[in-house]
């Protein structure tokens, strides 16, 4: 990498450095989401369209994201994870809701401001084949952004601040003229990293961003964006379905189900003392790549598939699927404990563990023994 | 692999298939040397080039390879559904029990079909007619080929959803595929799989358009299965977890051919080929802290333009000149090893790079 590039786009990677991450409450977040919720209508209707219900996507989901850090969200398809993305970029408009960047709160900018803020917001997506336009060259499609936020790069600097940012994400410079079908998948994705970098982002929405790729591949661009993180302190809000590539990632980890934020905590709280009933099963679920660690602990198996978000459970949306609910309605009688489960919404809290989750009766129960990495 | 004296097909030496006699010695399926092309305009693909696996009876056989690599086509030849042109089995031989599939004509390949061997896709909303019954499609199965009454069909494929735990499965026998969610269309497609009780499944990518919780469901279930009917499946994909959970051996592809099988443990703890060392350096385990990722530098080959020698030489950091000169033939990574094939000019010293 060149030294132009490197004082291009630098920003701050000294507070990044996750060693000095004392307490994370007293720092300053880079965004802060309070309550953000996401219906989409339901219409029935071709001419007169009137509404019968709503898509609860999203529905009170607050976090906040740290400089130079990785919240990984996690859960499984339908559970509003990429909507939270989108709407916090507002490719989506939000139905309630707040989220600050620096102070302001993004759902109250106008269209112009907000334009201007994604230039710090940057987004990398799933389909590395659907997010370039095929007719455009890479040389193109990287410097597009300096079109829309005029003034960080000046027209006869362009060219070559392409080729740095190519050379940056472990592309060859001397193909900026070619056009992405000229390119595997992998060398796509670092196509988009380029693109989201060209504008000295501070924080990143990476939505399943390996999720395509091969294993092989994969690797190549998770440390791609490890090392960007390293170097330039940019935070990431990383959204994926596969837990290891999450866990390997990510500082803090999110899980969500049914457009609900279940538990929150740091990477190895959530790994190896989770609290949640759906979290210990989703981590239960997740293959284990050693063949000699099979049915070493119980698994346990979710009935049945995630109910309609247009008509979520009554009290814990979880319950429906519970392995706990069913466990200690077996295990009651008439005096249960389950009433709660259905009558009441479990806030995402501190519920005297070390991190919070949302759950009434939570209690850690260790999934997975982790062993370290063989040096 | 010699024997197969406790596959079912010994018990009945005299059963015939598609008119030819079924050798109670051989293996349930041996596939040798398959050589699969398809023209195209911009030149042969060779999707599958010599190609030789095993499976017996009651066995779980994972290939396991990148896209590209030419996994499904091998699984498409042995269902004999490869659209041709532009493909073509140009060599080699398919042998069910001894029966070489290459050589049948189409109207005795179909009785091999669905009969004997089945397979499950991975999407099963394209692989389900969407304007038919999900009774109607499992139905079908029984009527065509065993001429089954109307009735008595619809009444086994509601034995045959429950088998496979569709929640009332009588009631949903008229229900069209849209109206299940993707884990109870994929067991829709076992229940059709399974519908003529066949000795081999194979499942092509069965979980991967499926959440974790309810791929654990499905995996489970086609273990259940296998356990019930001693069938042997041939579990095709590329994710290393789920091979580890329930292969027994494993078969990893590259650029169209096999360059490493062997028993899973022996597999994951020392692979004997740099491709499979590679593999494994560059999976996040979710049992693992810390380690940074090894990836495989480059991307897999154009299969029009395969490397000279070892396919996997430019992306090999063990390469020599050697692999760029000598493909290098699949044999065992060290004199007298019988279970394990590897196709590296270095294997024997691969074989110790990870060994745990």
């Amino acid at each position: 990498m060149s030294d132009a590039g490197e004082k291009e786009l630098h920003l701050g990677g000294g507070e990044a450095e996750s060693e000095l991450r004392v307490d994370l409450d007293s720092r300053e977040p880079v965004l802060d989401v309070r309550n953000l919720v996401k219906h989409f209508p339901l219409t029935q209707g071709i001419l007169f369209k009137k509404t019968i219900g709503h898509v609860q996507a999203v529905d009170d989901v607050s976090f906040k994201l740290f400089p130079g850090e990785t919240l990984g969200l996690v859960g499984e398809s339908g559970s509003g994870k990429s909507t939270v993305a989108r709407t916090l970029l507002r490719l989506h408009e939000p139905t309630a809701g707040e989220a600050f960047y620096r102070g302001r709160d993004l759902f109250k900018l106008s269209h112009s401001e907000m334009r201007a803020v994604r230039r710090d917001i940057q987004m990398i997506f799933q389909d590395p084949y659907a997010s370039l336009n095929p007719r455009m060259t890479v040389g193109d499609i990287v410097a597009e952004p300096w079109r829309i936020h005029t003034g960080i790069v000046g027209k006869n600097e362009q060219r070559g601040r392409v080729a740095e940012l190519l050379e940056l994400v472990g592309l060859n410079p001397d193909h900026i003229n070619r056009f992405p079908h000229q390119f595997s998948g992998g060398q796509r994705q670092r196509i988009g990293v380029a693109r989201a970098l060209a504008v000295n982002p501070s924080v990143i929405v990476a939505d399943e961003p390996v999720s395509a790729l091969d294993v092989s591949v994969q690797a190549q661009v998770v440390n791609l964006l490890e090392d960007i993180q390293n170097e330039f302190g940019i935070a990431y809000l990383f959204i994926a379905h596969d837990l290891s590539v999450v866990r390997h990632i990510a500082d803090r980890v999110a899980v969500m189900y049914l457009g609900r934020m279940i538990e929150v905590g740091e990477e190895d709280p959530i790994y190896e003392r989770p609290v949640h009933p759906y979290t210990q099963a989703l981590l239960s679920a997740a293959p284990i790549a050693d063949p000699r660690r099979r049915q070493e602990s119980d698994r346990i198996l979710l009935e049945g598939d995630l109910p309609s978000p247009s008509d979520p459970p009554s009290g814990c949306r979880f319950r429906t699927r519970c392995w706990l609910f069913n466990q200690m309605a077996e295990e009651d009688g008439d005096e249960s404990r389950i009433g709660k489960c259905l009558t009441d919404d479990p806030r995402l809290e501190d519920r005297g563990f070390d991190h919070p989750s949302a759950c009434h009766y939570p209690a850690e129960r260790q999934i997975i023994e982790t062993v370290e990495a063989p040096a | 692999m010699s024997t197969a004296t406790t596959s079912p097909s010994a018990q009945s030496s005299t059963e015939t298939i598609a008119g030819r006699q079924v050798d109670p010695g051989a293996p349930l399926l041996e596939v040798e040397n398959l050589r699969v092309e398809f023209r195209l305009n911009t030149g042969t693909v060779v999707a599958n080039d010599g190609v030789h696996y095993t499976l017996k009876s009651g066995e779980t056989l994972a290939i396991l390879g990148e896209s590209g690599s030419g996994k499904s086509v091998s699984a498409q030849a042995v269902m004999g559904i490869i659209d041709s042109p532009p493909g073509y089995v140009t060599d080699g031989s398919i042998r069910y029990r001894g029966i070489d599939l290459l050589t049948l004509p189409e109207n005795q390949r179909r009785k091999v079909r669905g009969n004997h061997i089945s397979i499950i896709f991975q999407d099963a909303l394209t692989a389900l007619n969407p304007v038919f019954t999900v009774g109607f499609q499992i139905a079908e199965m029984l009527r065509v080929h065993r001429g089954t009454s109307k009735s008595d069909a619809y009444k086994a494929a509601a034995e045959l959803m429950d088998r496979v735990k569709i929640p009332a499965a009588s009631e949903r026998l008229d229900s069209y595929p849209h109206e299940f969610s993707g884990g109870m269309r994929q067991r829709v497609m076992i229940a059709m799989a399974l519908a003529l009780d066949p000795a081999i499944l194979i499942a092509d990518e069965p979980t991967t358009a499926l959440d974790v919780t309810v791929q654990a469901q499905v995996m489970d279930l086609l273990a259940e299965l296998q356990d019930e009917t001693g069938m042997g499946l041939i579990l095709i994909t590329h994710d290393l977890g789920v091979v580890a959970e329930v292969a027994d051996r494993v078969a990893v592809m590259y650029a169209g051919r096999i360059v490493e099988t062997g028993d899973i443990d022996d597999i994951y703890h020392m692979p004997a080929h740099p491709y499979t060392i590679g593999l494994m350096e560059s999976l996040p385990q979710l049992d693992v802290k810390g380690s940074r990722l090894v990836p495989i530098p480059g991307s897999p080959p154009d299969l029009t333009r395969r490397p000279s020698g070892c396919a996997f030489h430019p992306r090999c950091r063990y390469a020599q000149q050697v692999c760029v000169d000598e493909d290098p033939a699949l044999t065992p990574p060290v004199p007298g090893m019988d279970r394990r094939l590897s196709a590296c000019h270095f294997s024997e010293e691969a074989i110790n790079v990870r060994r745990r």
